[in-house]
């Protein structure tokens, strides 16, 4: 999926057409258009069960669409060798390190497997990666050792190492405090700007979604509700979008018999 | 059944394919191999031991009824060159590397591991089973012969000293050298690359289609250790009347 063939550090756009998938006569995607621009932040909002890890999980090629396509700076990644000549990476929800690997082979794991560089300049560069996440002397430490939020940030790093022109985020927030959240949303942020990444961004965290994208999609069960900048969907008057936006916990006070 | 074999088809098809790319994966077999031969070589020795005794025992005085008690060297000699030891070692390695290997690829599909690396391009069959499968092909052969050379010992220890035997460590091993032959020895050679080859390809495919959480991992574990041992009781039979042909 990530080449070694394109050199260029340029991102990419996404078109989504028509894509549809059901698992066991069950449709989860009916029909999913959208687009998201070159270097743009795009977050893809919904309830649990939406289907917005399922169409992550289609634009990186994990899954095959039974209907539609999806274009990667115009070309369909069903064709052949469209994958390999875009250099992308996914950040999982779980941040999927491999757990018989030491942090630091799991952030150097696509430089050595691909045979890219050296012993020596995989370390700096996994170093390198690390302290930019804000994470120091973490390198021989296994996964199962680090934090929920420390395991996000090495997985964001591994995806790094790529230098990719596409990240997908599947839930980076889920599982960690809001302080950690923030970081990591700053950290998505920062990393848009200084290497103009095209993001793509799934999540049901509001405070994540509205602080770092450029552009909002809301699915709702396999459909996209809406989609636009951010004030234009909190100002869109769909029930379902407006009840997803607002959603609060109130306290119901119960009398006392 | 037969959609499950033609998974392993696939796979060992897959697997071969990926063979020209065995020397980047060096590393990776050498740590197989460690860590076959850390989990399986005490287990094989002992078993091997009790093996050769057992067939001495079982089989002494029966020939010693007959006056034959002199070839019992090369009775547990070419038992278990052909049967005993290829069969016992494949079944010992299905069950403690087989159901390991099953394990934890399975882990790994279920916690996304798998699918990390697929999308940084790293093919899990280059990564995971190809190191795997030529680990097991080459440590079963060699832990077969070492189990055959323990069972003799065995059998000999057991000769010496059952009173209903009478037969010197000498003659047991004259009787052995006088029988057995480099074509048995490679009988049991040939018959546990196959099953090794076999072990490989059943646990992975097990592994790669694990779904579900850790009851998942237990089915497929389960049926990585019983379907390896039941191929390799099938296959037993198929490859011994194939090797026949060469007798």
């Amino acid at each position: 999926m990530n080449g070694d063939a394109n050199p260029s550090h340029q991102s990419v756009s996404v078109q989504v057409r028509g894509l549809r998938k059901s698992y066991g006569g069950t449709e989860v995607l009916h029909g999913i258009d959208l687009e998201v621009a070159s270097g743009e932040i795009f977050v893809i909002m919904g309830p649990s069960g939406s289907g917005k890890s399922v169409l992550l999980r289609h634009i990186i090629g994990l899954e095959e669409p039974d209907a539609g396509d999806i274009l990667i700076d115009g070309e369909s990644i069903l064709s052949e060798g469209v994958m390999d000549k875009h250099r992308m990476a996914m950040v999982f929800q779980s941040g999927a390190l491999l757990n018989s690997l030491s942090v630091a082979d799991n952030v150097g794991i696509y430089l050595r497997e691909h045979r890219l560089k050296n012993s020596a300049e995989i370390d700096q560069i996994v170093r390198e990666k690390l302290e930019l996440l804000g994470l120091k002397g973490v390198e021989k430490k296994l996964p199962n050792e680090l934090s929920g939020g420390m395991k996000k940030r090495v997985a964001i790093a591994r995806a790094l190492v790529i230098e990719p022109q596409l990240i997908l985020y599947d839930e980076p927030t889920s599982e960690l405090d809001p302080l950690i959240a923030v970081t990591i949303g700053q950290e998505i942020l920062n990393l848009s700007r200084r290497i103009h990444v095209t993001s793509l961004v799934v999540t049901h965290d509001r405070d994540l979604a509205f602080g770092i994208a450029d552009r909002i999609a809301l699915m709702h069960e396999g459909r996209i509700l809406a989609i636009g900048k951010p004030d234009e969907v909190k100002r869109n008057t769909d029930p379902l979008v407006q009840r997803f936006l607002t959603a609060d916990f109130k306290p119901q006070l119960t009398e006392a018999v | 059944m037969f959609q499950s074999i033609g998974e392993m088809m696939v796979l060992l098809l897959r697997t071969l394919q990926a063979t020209p790319k065995l020397w980047r994966e060096k590393h990776k077999v050498a740590e197989q191999l460690f860590e076959i031969g850390n989990a399986s070589l005490l287990m094989a020795c002992l078993l091997s031991l009790f093996i050769g005794g057992v067939i001495a025992l079982q089989s002494g005085p029966l020939l010693a009824k007959y006056g034959l008690s002199g070839s019992i060297g090369g009775m547990v000699g070419v038992a278990m060159c052909k049967e005993l030891a290829p069969v016992m070692m494949a079944v010992l390695i299905a069950g403690r590397i087989g159901s390991s290997m099953a394990a934890e690829i399975g882990s790994m599909r279920v916690y996304q591991e798998i699918d990390a690396l697929r999308t940084m391009n790293i093919n899990p069959i280059h990564y995971l089973v190809l190191p795997r499968v030529v680990a097991i092909s080459v440590a079963l052969p060699m832990l077969v012969v070492f189990s055959m050379l323990v069972g003799w010992v065995g059998g000999a220890l057991v000769c010496a000293s059952n009173e209903h035997i009478h037969i010197t460590r000498e003659a047991f091993f004259g009787s052995l050298r006088q029988i057995v032959e480099f074509k048995d020895v490679m009988n049991g050679v040939v018959k546990s690359f196959i099953f090794a080859v076999t072990i490989g390809v059943v646990s992975c495919t097990q592994g790669l289609q694990t779904i579900g959480g850790p009851r998942g991992i237990g089915r497929s574990v389960t049926k990585a250790v019983v379907n390896s041992i039941v191929m390799i009781l099938l296959l037993d039979y198929f490859v011994t009347r194939f090797l026949m042909y060469f007798d």
